[in-house]
């Protein structure tokens, strides 16, 4: 997923030229950083907390919720972590960075805020066992992985909510080894697609009960993507029968590059290589200052797949230090469902 | 026909090029005094704003602990809560003799700084990992830059504009290093974006305190007084400069009246004379303007370091020395420099245009204009009785200047009146023929000198009331800091711990140790600084106490009463009997307050035990010493060897009175080079009038000289006459510059820096400005009494013969 | 009247001999002038305008200096003479009335008829009030010349001129600003004064009634005596 949305969230709020630099001729290893290895076991609960020695790496989760009213809503909590040097230390000098995105989409509007910390004194991290994520007062914790709690608000929103895991994780790419282009550049990436999740949001119109769905993804890496990839849609999308599908593509010069997995109902996941799916925007909106698809025809011939996947509200935009598209939509067509959109680069 | 009109309008200059250089002096002088000011106050300004932009000074509330450092925890705690704050480790540094202001922000989290948004920008961007991780990068303004490099043993150094000159910015965990205070916070800047639901500080960290940017030090509403004194300055400067526009203008409008008559006469209406005319001055104004603007550029550039000094000195306000040329400056100086000239002129074009076309070209030789006279002394009197009444209804800084202006504006306008009755005096005293022709022909004179005079006059009230408030204070002041430095050493220890050990070791070496412990608190007046003293013969003996109670120190010593200083006793109007809250729950009765001077802010004495009430676990790092001053200097050493002690943590009360007399003298170097330069106009704007009256002297002078005077008599008489004039000014000037030393003493600086002044005189300082400018006025005539020394008999002549 | 006197016998007040005079830059004016005028005697002194009259009267009243050859007034000679030598002369030995701005401006008209006299330290109070009484400025004397009439203010120049009692008056057409009447009562008043009080004249004129009724008359042309 989002390898840049770190890398240039943190050019942002530092200088940039050096990262442009430093990046140019990156090669294997990254400057001390460890890289991806295809093939590495996975070991829990350790891989759930942080990789200090890769350059970025994160805890994205979203949902797509319903409130009692009948109407639909959508929740983002992510925290990323971002490594100036491979290496945690005590105290101001810690060379990892946090940032915290949190977001309420509701039916009419999209609230967001963000949060940057950094490592080493406590303000911002996470651990294993027993599992916690947090930046300031947000947290994402709970006795296991499985079972947690989420909080965030920003100035005029926020959220309470538990979630229960109903199925295991899923590993996208090569049992977790996510390739990202045809250079091949590549994560680690696993998820946990099907929380269930209750809760309350706050909102300015008053607090508001909500259960649904959500979306863990844990991604990490020390490589940015291919010098020619502009940008990326991401879908993550549940659909009624219970199977569900993560595909993206990658936007570059050399064309598109484009992967997902294929999730079923019990679990069980296929991955699919570059060229499996298609992405088709059908209509695009003008979202701050730009154009911004926000209906897209989606197909995978390979299991019946042909939907048009559509933006709840269309206005998602994350005005964040590096700014993107993220918000909750709906899926019509061979299957329908809902599910989460991204789009960066635009 | 436009262009031939203006070519002979334009004709009178080359024929008159003394008169043209006279005229674009006075404008360029005028400009430019006016706009050295401007620019000394726009460049502190900006400055100002810099550092308050640098330490989100005045735009964001902020967490302190008066008792010292906030430690990392507190700060993640307040996070984890929910607190959108920032932290913010600063303290000096020193660099050799010279102490800068090193302000370590958590860079992550900080909201965006301009020097760091300015790096950000910047082509060689430094990279964030250098920023962030050892050694990290430190920010610095390119005047300081090359002494850190100096340094050596310090991170690479970063140049910024956005900075002021004397602070250093760097990563907290830099900062931490550099200053030797691991894991701590000097002050945690609330951020604008909260988050919806956040507890309430108490229940997080109580014994921090939330200061709103009305309680912290603004820079510039502290110095605008300051400021405030320098732009009167520069509007004197103003006005005087537009003396000498006044008078070389009315002269050359009386000198083409003929050839404007011609002009009408031909048909020319008086309509296109008058908007030529208008052309023609707003081109010269431009002119003027600009080699104002140099001149401006060139003194600000010549007394801005020292007004940074002052600043510094008395503000702790942080000033480059270094002028930058603003185009909005130049766009107002030229402004300033047009709107005087046609202001300066609007008399002579009135006339002008009001003149019947039939009337002769000649140039009235001299009335006696009596009633005139009468009528401007009238207006100066209403000016001075409008201005003492605004002061006396009004009150405060604003009232103080109208109270001034209308005082010296007033004073201005007497002055005539007064000359004239003076020289009526003299001239029916007078014997001899020649002497008694020599006080008539002054008064004659009068009415074209009296511009210049009145100059002269504001500019000598100004010297003596200046001077003499300058005096005064620095008479004192003095006084006051023998008062004051009572202790023989001041140390400064590291830290509590070592301020403990150094007081141990001393105990049983010296007389006394006087601990002087400091916590920050708020008031509504701004900052307060609290101070814990222990009982000691010294204070009871020595503390400039200006009013107090009966028995003030035992009241303070048991702890039932606080002392405070006069600034804050003047701002909140607070005095013995008065109670004042220190902190919530501490409210203590006022015994008495004390004189204190160079400071800005406020400050409270109370015992050391209650201090220890007040604010406990303040630390106690600074110390006087009482002991036979002649073992000072031996004891200073060996403290300094004992503890490790830098040299200036132990600092001799002579080197501290010392160093104090010279930010003192600093502070006035600025108003008196103000002073002389106005004087010197003043001087100028005689010349000029002098020049000016040059054409309807020769009709005076040559009946004399034809009845049997030479010439060498008429020239000396001529300086005579100047000097007698300058020096029956002068004269005239004393009372008034006294008068306004006091306004200066007893309202001014009160509403300025806070405090009032006994007033002192000095005849000497009269003498030597009493003789300065007699030489003034000897400089200004001898022109005009050397052009008569060699004026040609034929010339003299001429008045007798030729149609005037 | 006892106007007439004889043309010899008298001691010589001012004798000018071959004087040569130009200003700078400019042609001569004088080309060499002599006149001789006797104690107590009265001369007119014609010529067109420009022709240098009044150059030649500022000569003789040692107001400028000449090129060549030599005034001697009342035995002393001109040519060494400097500045405050030629100051101290007109001081003590002549009186001098111009066409206009005769008067001190800052002066009152008694302090205007005052003034040589008491330069000259010949102050003599009665004689001086006898002038102004004559003179028909006696009623005037506190106010100040410019608020006199033009005529007026002659009549003042001609008393302070008398107060003196100087052996010789120097006049450049003293009525040239006046109209006829005004100049004839002027003109009168001081060919009286001048006959009261024996002083020599030389008088510049354009008028052939006023030179008819001087001793002598001689026109200046051309930059000679004709
Ligand atoms: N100061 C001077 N500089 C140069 N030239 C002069 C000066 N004064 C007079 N002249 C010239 O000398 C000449 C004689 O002048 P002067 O005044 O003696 O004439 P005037 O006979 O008195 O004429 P008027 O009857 O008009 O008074 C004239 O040509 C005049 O232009
Ligand atoms: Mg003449």
């Amino acid at each position: 997923m989002n390898v840049r949305a770190l890398l240039i969230a943190i050019m942002c709020m530092l200088p940039v030229s050096s990262w442009a630099q430093g990046y140019a001729g990156l090669g294997g290893s990254a400057d001390g950083f460890e890289i991806p290895q295809r093939g590495y076991q996975f070991e829990f609960p350790k891989d759930h907390g942080p990789h200090p020695a890769f350059r970025i790496e994160w805890w994205y989760l979203t949902a797509n919720l319903t409130a009692d009213d009948g109407r639909d809503y959508g929740i983002q909590w992510t925290l990323f972590r971002s490594a100036l040097k491979p290496f945690e230390t005590e105290g101001w000098q810690s060379p990892q960075i946090w940032m915290g995105h949190a977001a309420v989409t509701t039916p009419e509007t999209h609230y967001f805020a963000e949060r940057l910390s950094r490592g080493g004194i406590g303000q911002a991290g996470a651990t294993a066992e027993p599992f916690a994520a947090w930046i300031d007062e947000w947290q994402m914790s709970g006795p296991d992985f499985d079972t947690l709690t989420l909080t965030a608000s920003g100035k005029d929103f926020g959220y309470d909510l538990s979630l229960k895991a109903q199925g295991p994780l899923v590993f996208h790419g090569e049992n977790g080894y996510s390739v990202k282009s045809s250079d091949g550049q590549a994560s680690h990436y696993y998820s946990q697609p099907s929380y269930n999740v209750e809760g309350v949001l706050h909102l300015p119109e008053g607090d508001m009960a909500v259960s649904g769905n959500g979306w863990l993804d844990r991604e990490w890496s020390s490589q940015p993507l291919a010098e020619d990839q502009s940008g990326w849609d991401w879908f993550s999308l549940s659909f009624d029968d219970g199977d569900k599908l993560m595909a993206f593509r990658l936007r570059g010069d050399r064309g598109d590059f484009t992967s997902a997995t294929w999730i079923s109902a019990d679990g069980s996941s296929m991955a699919l290589s570059d060229g499996s799916t298609s992405f088709t925007p059908l209509e695009t909106a003008h979202v701050a200052g730009r154009d911004v698809p926000v209906a897209w025809r989606v197909t995978l011939p390979d299991r019946g797949v042909d939907v048009e996947v559509s933006a709840l509200v269309p206005d998602a935009w994350m005005a964040t230090r590096f700014e993107y598209w993220e918000g909750p939509v709906t899926v019509t067509g061979t299957h329908e469902g809902r599910g989460y959109l991204e789009m960066t680069g635009y | 026909m436009t262009r031939t009109v203006l070519q002979a309008l334009l004709s009178h200059w080359r024929a008159h090029r003394l008169q043209l250089g006279t005229l674009l002096i006075g404008i360029a002088l005028a400009t430019g005094l006016w706009s050295a000011v401007q620019a000394i106050n726009s460049e502190a300004r900006a400055s100002y704003a810099r550092a308050n932009a640098q330490l989100a000074l005045g735009q964001l509330d902020e967490l302190r602990d008066p008792t010292g450092p906030i430690p990392i925890a507190r700060y993640v705690d307040l996070r984890r809560a929910g607190w959108q704050v920032a932290a913010v480790l600063e303290g000096p540094y020193r660099l050799g003799t010279r102490s800068v202001h090193l302000m370590g922000v958590d860079m992550v989290a900080y909201p965006a700084l301009p020097a760091i948004v300015e790096a950000e920008q910047s082509a060689a961007a430094p990279d964030p990992a250098d920023m962030l991780t050892a050694p990290g990068r430190i920010l610095a303004s390119s005047e300081l830059a090359p002494l850190l490099r100096e340094q050596g043993d310090l991170p690479p150094i970063l140049e910024s504009s956005a900075l002021p000159p004397d602070v250093i910015l760097t990563d907290i965990g830099v900062a931490e290093t550099l200053l030797d205070q691991q894991g701590d916070i000097s002050r945690l800047v609330v951020l604008s974006d909260q988050p919806r639901l956040v507890p309430a500080l108490s229940d997080i960290a109580p014994e921090l305190q939330r200061f709103s940017p009305s309680s912290q030090v603004d820079t510039d509403q502290l110095t605008g007084s300051f400021h405030l004194n320098l732009s009167a300055f520069g509007m004197l400067s103003f006005a005087v400069g537009l003396f000498i526009v006044h008078g070389t203008v009315g002269l050359a409008f009386a000198q083409r009246r003929g050839m404007i008559r011609t002009m009408r006469a031909l048909g020319v209406s008086m309509r296109r004379l008058v908007v030529l005319i208008l052309a023609e001055l707003t081109f010269l104004a431009v002119i003027g303007g600009a080699l104002g603007l140099a001149l401006g550029f060139f003194i600000a550039g010549a007394l801005l370091p020292d007004v940074a000094a002052t600043l510094r000195g008395l503000y702790g306000a942080s000033v480059s020395g270094q002028m930058s040329l603003r185009p909005e400056w130049a766009a107002a100086g030229i402004a300033m420099a047009v709107a005087g000239t046609l202001l300066a002129s609007g008399q002579a074009l009135w006339r002008l245009s009001q003149m019947p076309i039939l009337t002769g070209p000649g140039v009235r030789a001299w009335q006696d204009n009596a009633p005139a006279r009468r009528l401007t002394a009238l207006a100066g009197l209403i000016l001075i009785a409008g201005g003492t009444l605004a002061y006396l209804s009004v009150g405060g800084l604003i009232a103080g200047f109208v109270l001034l202006a209308g005082l010296l504006t007033g004073a201005a306008l007497l002055l005539p009146l007064s000359l004239s009755g003076v020289l009526a005096l003299f001239a029916r005293r007078a014997q001899g023929p020649v002497a008694q022709w020599v006080w008539a022909d002054m008064r004659a004179q009068l009415p074209g000198l009296s511009l210049a005079l009145m100059a002269l006059l504001l500019a000598l009230a100004a010297n003596i009331g200046v001077g003499t408030m300058v005096s005064s204070f620095r008479l004192t002041f003095v006084g006051w800091l023998d008062q004051r430095l009572t202790s023989e050493l001041y140390v400064t220890a590291v830290d509590d711990q070592q301020g403990q050990e150094i007081s141990e070791w001393l105990q049983p070496r010296v007389d006394a140790i006087l601990p002087l412990r400091t916590v920050e608190l708020a008031h509504e007046t701004g900052p307060l600084f609290l101070y814990g003293i222990v009982d000691d013969p010294v204070y009871r003996l020595h503390w400039p106490l200006i009013t107090s109670a009966t028995g003030v120190w035992d009241d303070v010593m048991t702890g039932h009463a606080v002392l405070i200083n006069e600034q804050l006793g003047r701002r909140a109007d607070l005095w013995p009997g008065d109670t004042l809250e220190l902190r919530p729950g501490h409210v203590l009765t006022i015994a008495g307050v004390y004189s204190d001077y160079g400071n800005p802010t406020g400050q409270a004495m109370v015992s050391m035990a209650q201090l220890d009430q007040i604010a406990p676990g303040a630390e106690t790092r600074r110390f006087g010493v009482r002991m036979p001053p002649e073992d000072a200097t031996e004891m200073a050493q060996e403290l300094r060897r004992q503890f490790d002690l830098p040299r200036q943590s132990v600092v001799h009360q002579a080197a501290m009175k010392a160093q104090s007399r010279a930010i003192f003298e600093k502070t006035f170097v600025v108003t008196s080079a103000l002073n002389v330069l106005t004087l010197g106009v003043a001087g100028f704007a005689i010349l000029t009038s002098l020049l000016t009256l040059w054409t309807q002297r020769l009709p005076q002078i040559a009946p004399v000289w034809a009845l049997g005077l030479d010439r060498s008599q008429l020239a000396r008489l001529e300086l005579m006459r100047s000097v007698t004039l300058a020096a029956l000014t002068a004269c005239l000037a004393l009372p008034l510059g006294l008068v306004l030393s006091w306004v200066l003493l007893t309202v001014i600086n009160v509403q300025a820096f806070g405090w009032r002044l006994p007033m002192y005189v000095f005849p000497l300082d009269w003498l030597y400005l009493f003789v300065l400018t007699l030489l003034a006025a000897l400089i200004a005539a001898a022109l005009p009494a050397m052009r008569l020394l060699r004026l040609p008999p034929a010339d003299l002549l001429r008045v007798f013969a030729s149609e005037r | 009247m006892h106007i007439l006197r004889s043309k010899t016998g008298q001691a010589m007040l001012l004798n000018i001999d071959n004087i040569q005079k130009s200003y700078p830059g400019g042609r001569p004016v004088l080309k060499g002038v002599s006149l001789t005028l006797d104690k107590g005697q009265t001369l007119a002194l014609t010529g067109e305008s420009g022709s240098g009259k009044s150059t030649l009267l500022n000569l003789a009243g040692a107001l400028d200096s000449f090129d060549q050859g030599e005034i001697t007034l009342d035995g002393t000679r001109l040519s060494p003479l400097d500045d405050a030598g030629r100051a101290q002369l007109r001081r003590q030995s002549v009186s001098l009335v111009f066409q206009q701005f005769n008067l001190i401006p800052s002066l009152t008209v008694l302090q205007n008829l005052t003034f040589h006299a008491r330069l000259a330290e010949c102050q003599d109070q009665e004689w001086t009030l006898h002038l102004a009484d004559r003179l028909g400025v006696a009623d005037l004397l506190d106010r100040h010349p410019e608020n006199l009439s033009g005529g007026q203010q002659q009549r003042v120049a001609i008393g302070r001129a008398m107060a003196v009692r100087p052996k010789l008056l120097l006049a450049d057409e003293p009525t040239g600003n006046l109209d006829e009447t005004a100049s004839a009562n002027v003109l009168d008043l001081m060919l009286a004064l001048v006959a009261d009080t024996g002083a020599a004249l030389l008088l510049v004129t354009h008028s052939h009634d006023i030179a008819a009724r001087l001793d002598r008359r001689v026109h200046l042309s051309g930059g000679h005596i004709q």
